[in-house]
């Protein structure tokens, strides 16, 4: 199977097979207007089987979700079917409204309008921490 | 603008700094009695809890100051529902400086970030309380005079205390110090506690069931309440909770200069008969804790004496 090369986009490759959908969706990408293929299951020397989003259009995308679901992902920016850019990924130091925290005497359980903030706590292992009562991100 | 939300917000060399101001107001409190003059302490508490309140007040009028502010949620505009930033933006134009407890853990960072004078947590639910760790600190401090090479004892429930986690967290950066960990196996000191304060850095730690196996050992003993509904069954909280009873019989063993501290209330895990023992220490605990909330609203309001 073959997607054709796009001319001005994103490549988001070595996505770990079975997680392009839930990148796809935790991104928003349903909502862009222009051509995105996923493909899944595609076979790969370093990761046996993964999967590659592609994205049609110049558009930004919110590197620290990507980072945060796909920590060994690489993304590359494509300009006149060039890569011109290929970006390191690494954990964020923080997440922004993307994980909810489960701690049920938190203070974001209560309070209107507060932002949902976990801080990298431990690079190693990837653990994240609420930055109001400290519980980790399940 | 500095708040105090977590005991490791400040330095070694602050708390010091905070211990030698906090003595310096009990031997001459006069010099400090005007200190904080035209200024205002809002307690605003979320949740009732007299003693820190209270302490918290008495600090203020010791410093000259003024208090305001409300002692539980039932008489605040928490209960119409008014968000903690809200309520902390509003009372911001009417104090100098806030001291904050409440019921969900977080709270009084959610504050730190909407208030434009100092936020002091008094108490975020099973989280965070830096001014009772402070004031350990200091009863220890001006009890033995000094903190490098002490043997901590702590007995009771080490699983849910809060204090007896920011103890260790907070005594653990002292050379020296050694701690025991007495208590029923159900409410052992949890994994991350021990892993992050104790053996990470490398402390000599002992863990024992038996308070008075190790009681000869101790320099300070700090006892904690073993509460039944942390029990899984009434014969388990039966058979244990005597062990855990600080009594004159038990205390027979111990040095002749250890102190006994416990963080008030207490309901039975201290025989009212050690009282009167010159090793108990609870009661000036407390006293301690009005002098090094004053040191700490000196030095929030950044006031030089
Ligand atoms: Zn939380």
């Amino acid at each position: 199977m073959r997607i054709d090369s796009i001319k001005n986009g994103i490549v988001i490759d070595h996505i770990p097979a079975g997680k392009a959908m839930t990148l796809y969706h935790m991104l928003g990408l349903s909502a862009f207007d222009c051509p995105v293929a996923v493909l899944q299951n595609v076979n790969s020397p370093k990761l046996g089987k993964k999967d590659i989003i592609k994205i049609d259009a110049a558009v930004e995308l919110d590197m620290d979700l990507v980072s945060f679901v796909c920590p060994k992902a690489t993304v590359c920016i494509i300009r006149d079917e060039k890569v011109i850019e290929k970006k390191e990924i690494s954990l964020p130091q923080t997440l922004t409204d993307i994980l909810v925290c489960k701690n049920p005497r938190c203070i974001t359980t209560t309070e209107q309008g507060i932002h949902q903030i976990f801080r990298l706590h431990s690079p190693d292992s990837g653990e994240y921490r609420c930055i109001y009562c400290d519980t980790k991100a399940k | 603008m500095k708040h105090l939300i977590d005991i490791l917000d400040l330095s070694v060399e602050e708390i010091d700094e905070l211990i030698r101001v906090a003595d310096d107001i009990i031997a001459s409190p006069v010099k400090y009695r005007e200190a904080c003059k035209y200024k205002t302490l809002a307690t605003l508490f979320f949740e009732p809890s007299t003693r820190t309140r209270l302490s918290f007040e008495s600090a203020m009028l010791g410093l000259g100051g003024n208090v305001l502010g409300f002692s539980d949620s039932n008489s605040s505009s928490a209960k119409k529902g008014e968000s903690v930033a809200d309520t902390v933006a509003v009372v911001s134009g009417y104090a100098d400086i806030i001291a904050m407890r409440h019921p969900k853990e977080g709270a009084p960072m959610v504050a730190s970030m909407h208030s434009l004078i100092p936020i002091i947590n008094a108490g975020d639910g099973g989280h965070f309380h830096p001014t009772q760790t402070l004031t350990d600190l200091l009863t220890i401090h001006h009890e033995k005079g000094r903190f490098e090479g002490l043997t901590v004892g702590l007995c009771g429930d080490l699983k849910f205390g809060r204090t007896v986690h920011s103890l260790i967290e907070a005594m653990s950066r002292y050379q020296g110090v050694k701690f025991v960990l007495i208590s029923p196996e159900e409410l052992k000191l949890p994994g991350f506690v021990k892993q992050t304060y104790i053996k990470e850095k490398g402390i000599e730690y002992v863990q024992s069931t038996s308070l008075e196996e190790v009681m000869p050992e101790l320099d300070i003993l700090y006892m904690t309440r073993v509460q039944r509904e942390r029990f899984f069954n009434e014969e388990d909280y039966l058979r244990l909770k005597d062990s855990y009873i600080l009594t004159p019989e038990k205390l027979k063993n111990a040095k002749e200069d250890m102190i006994v501290m416990h963080p008030l209330p207490r309901v039975n895990e201290i025989d009212t008969r050690v009282d009167g023992d010159p090793r108990a220490c609870y009661f000036r605990q407390a006293y301690y804790g009005k002098f090094i909330r004053m040191a700490l609203i000196l030095k929030l309001l950044e006031v030089q004496v």
